[in-house]
């Protein structure tokens, strides 16, 4: 078991230099906050759609270095992405930490944590923002459906 | 300890990642000796068989057994009688009885009830939940900065109404000990309840029940080299018999009628169902391995060990240590800048074996200002060498994210 395969290089670029971190401006989009409750980590994702597509989003939280990279690379990836795609998305993207990566799906930076998959402990740090978003997106969904 | 001690200890001969593997993660569970793993062994193959009521050969030889061992832990903590001993899943067991005991017949609405921030979620929550059942008020002991008690304070939060005092003898965390006796005598002369949780105390130290003069011990089999999903509530007699039992079933009745039944004499009827005979027999042979260390040697070996840790560790630049001077063999940190997760991670890489998150203490997490830590626990099988391996490894997470992140 190598550190390398589970601390790439994109990975500790996340880590330090989060992306969209931070609360978005006049926020009137969805709000959600989960925890690890095994381990205290704590995400708050903002989400704003626009024509079903994500226009912006930003997180915070305290956490590792895997839950925060990975908040940062998923949000990254899910912009500009419509809900069924941003939902597609994170279904490939537990796939992949679990060690089955999807078919023909090409991934991108994602895919440097595929690493996570052979820490087993840590496949919940690297899913809690993707499990964030998807709630945001669902609720989302809900709400317009209710409107 | 020596060597000898160690190779008695079957798990610990392996590598982990291409290391020799260190164990310290005891506060979590400990390992277990070959004397415990053939003991159940030995049950399994030559006497498996349920207790109190068969009348064959096999039966008897099971109920001796399993009788047999709770009079060895009687005597491990030096109750008054065998039938102090209620057996049991573990330490969240023996205390949700107690607290649901108690609930129900001694807390009235207006009581208090009387813990600390630092008890593990398992000394907490059945408070929290007892004290809504009666309609009491939990109160908390104040922490001093380096996470220990003072007498006075609890002296000073007693009042007419405070009817139990619930502590742990340990912190998971912190490694605060805490004087039992004392706080005993305060409950007492309050006319309190004395609940402790013994889950950290008994399997590193001397623990004598009469000289506490505690009302209720609980502790787990898994944490003193026994097996898992064994435990052991610990209770006065007069309160054993006054409490009602809370699980009915088999095994704990005397008398069965259509509307009506009445229950056995404690233990028993604390003790519905076929309990854990293998449970207890591996609990026996786990008390007896610890008595012919003697747990004055256990306890001497681990303040070595943990002073010798503490000295090391001060001196890894970023670190922050919590906790007393003064403590059990457990010693809960974090490294500058890097999380604790990060930092399990890097050690078990290293064959070095610790926990990190919030040690099930949320509220404890919470004082000391940060989500998690990482936390390294001693057990009699420890070495220096093994914290020269912590100390080295630590080094290396600080290296390998210093140079990540840098």
């Amino acid at each position: 078991m190598q550190l390398d395969e589970l601390y790439r290089r994109v990975i500790m670029d996340h880590y330090q230099r989060p992306r969209n971190r931070g609360k978005l401006d006049g926020h009137d989009g969805i709000q959600i906050e989960l925890n690890n409750p095994t381990c205290g980590d704590r995400i708050e994702l903002q989400l704003k759609l626009d024509d079903g597509r994500v226009e912006a989003i930003r997180f915070d939280g305290e956490g590792c270095s895997i839950s925060l990279a990975s908040a940062s690379m998923m949000t990254e990836a899910v912009k500009g992405k419509d809900v069924q795609e941003a939902l597609e998305l994170a279904q490939h993207f537990y796939q992949l930490v679990q060690g089955h990566p999807p078919d023909g799906v090409d991934l991108g930076d994602l895919e440097a944590l595929h690493g996570v998959s052979k820490f087993p402990a840590r496949i919940k740090c690297a899913t809690l923002a993707w499990k964030a978003m998807e709630q945001a997106l669902r609720e989302t969904a809900q709400g317009n459906a209710g409107k | 300890m020596n060597e000898d001690v160690r190779r008695q200890f079957p798990i610990l001969a392996q590598e982990v990642n291409g290391h020799r593997l260190v164990y310290l993660d005891n506060a979590a569970t400990s390992q277990k000796p070959q004397a415990v793993i053939d003991a159940i062994r030995h049950y399994y193959e030559a006497y498996n068989s349920n207790v109190h009521r068969g009348v064959h050969t096999l039966g008897n030889k099971a109920t001796e057994a399993y009788e047999g061992a709770r009079e060895e832990v009687r005597r491990f903590i030096n109750a008054r009688h065998a039938s102090e001993i209620v057996f049991n899943r573990g330490t969240t067991a023996g205390l949700n009885l107690v607290a649901r005991g108690l609930a129900e017949q001694w807390i009235r609405s207006g009581d208090e009830i009387l813990i600390t921030q630092m008890e593990h979620h398992s000394n907490l929550i059945p408070w929290q939940q007892a004290a809504k059942r009666a309609g009491a008020v939990l109160k908390y002991v104040p922490l001093q900065a380096d996470g220990t008690i003072q007498l006075d304070d609890v002296e000073r939060m007693m009042s007419p109404r405070t009817k139990v005092v619930a502590m742990a003898h340990v912190s998971n965390v912190l490694g605060t000990v805490h004087p039992i006796r004392e706080i005993a005598a305060i409950a007492h002369r309050h006319g309190a309840v004395m609940v402790v949780d013994g889950a950290q105390s008994v399997p590193h130290m001397p623990v004598d029940v009469q000289e506490l003069d505690c009302d209720f011990l609980a502790f787990s089999g898994h944490k003193m080299l026994g097996p898992t999903g064994i435990g052991v509530l610990y209770g006065k007699l007069e309160w054993l018999k006054r409490l009602e039992p809370v699980e009915f079933g088999g095994e704990m009745i005397d008398f069965v009628e259509l509307y009506d039944s009445t229950w056995k004499e404690p233990p028993w009827k604390f003790e519905g169902g076929t309990p854990n005979i293998a449970g207890a027999i591996g609990l026996a042979a786990a008390v007896r391995f610890l008595e012919s260390l003697g747990m004055e040697a256990v306890h001497r070996h681990e303040q070595q060990l943990v002073n010798y840790a503490l000295e090391r560790l001060r001196k890894v630049e970023g670190i922050e240590l919590y906790g007393p001077k003064e403590r059990a063999g457990i010693v809960t940190f974090n490294l500058a800048g890097i999380h604790p997760h990060d930092v399990a991670t890097v050690l078990d890489t290293e064959g070095v074996a610790v926990r990190a998150g919030h040690h099930c203490a949320q509220p404890l997490m919470k004082w000391l200002g940060v989500t998690a830590t990482a936390r390294a626990s001693f057990y009699l099988y420890n070495t220096e060498e093994d914290v020269d391996r912590l100390v080295e490894a630590l080094i290396r997470a600080k290296e390998f994210f210093g140079h990540a992140i840098g």
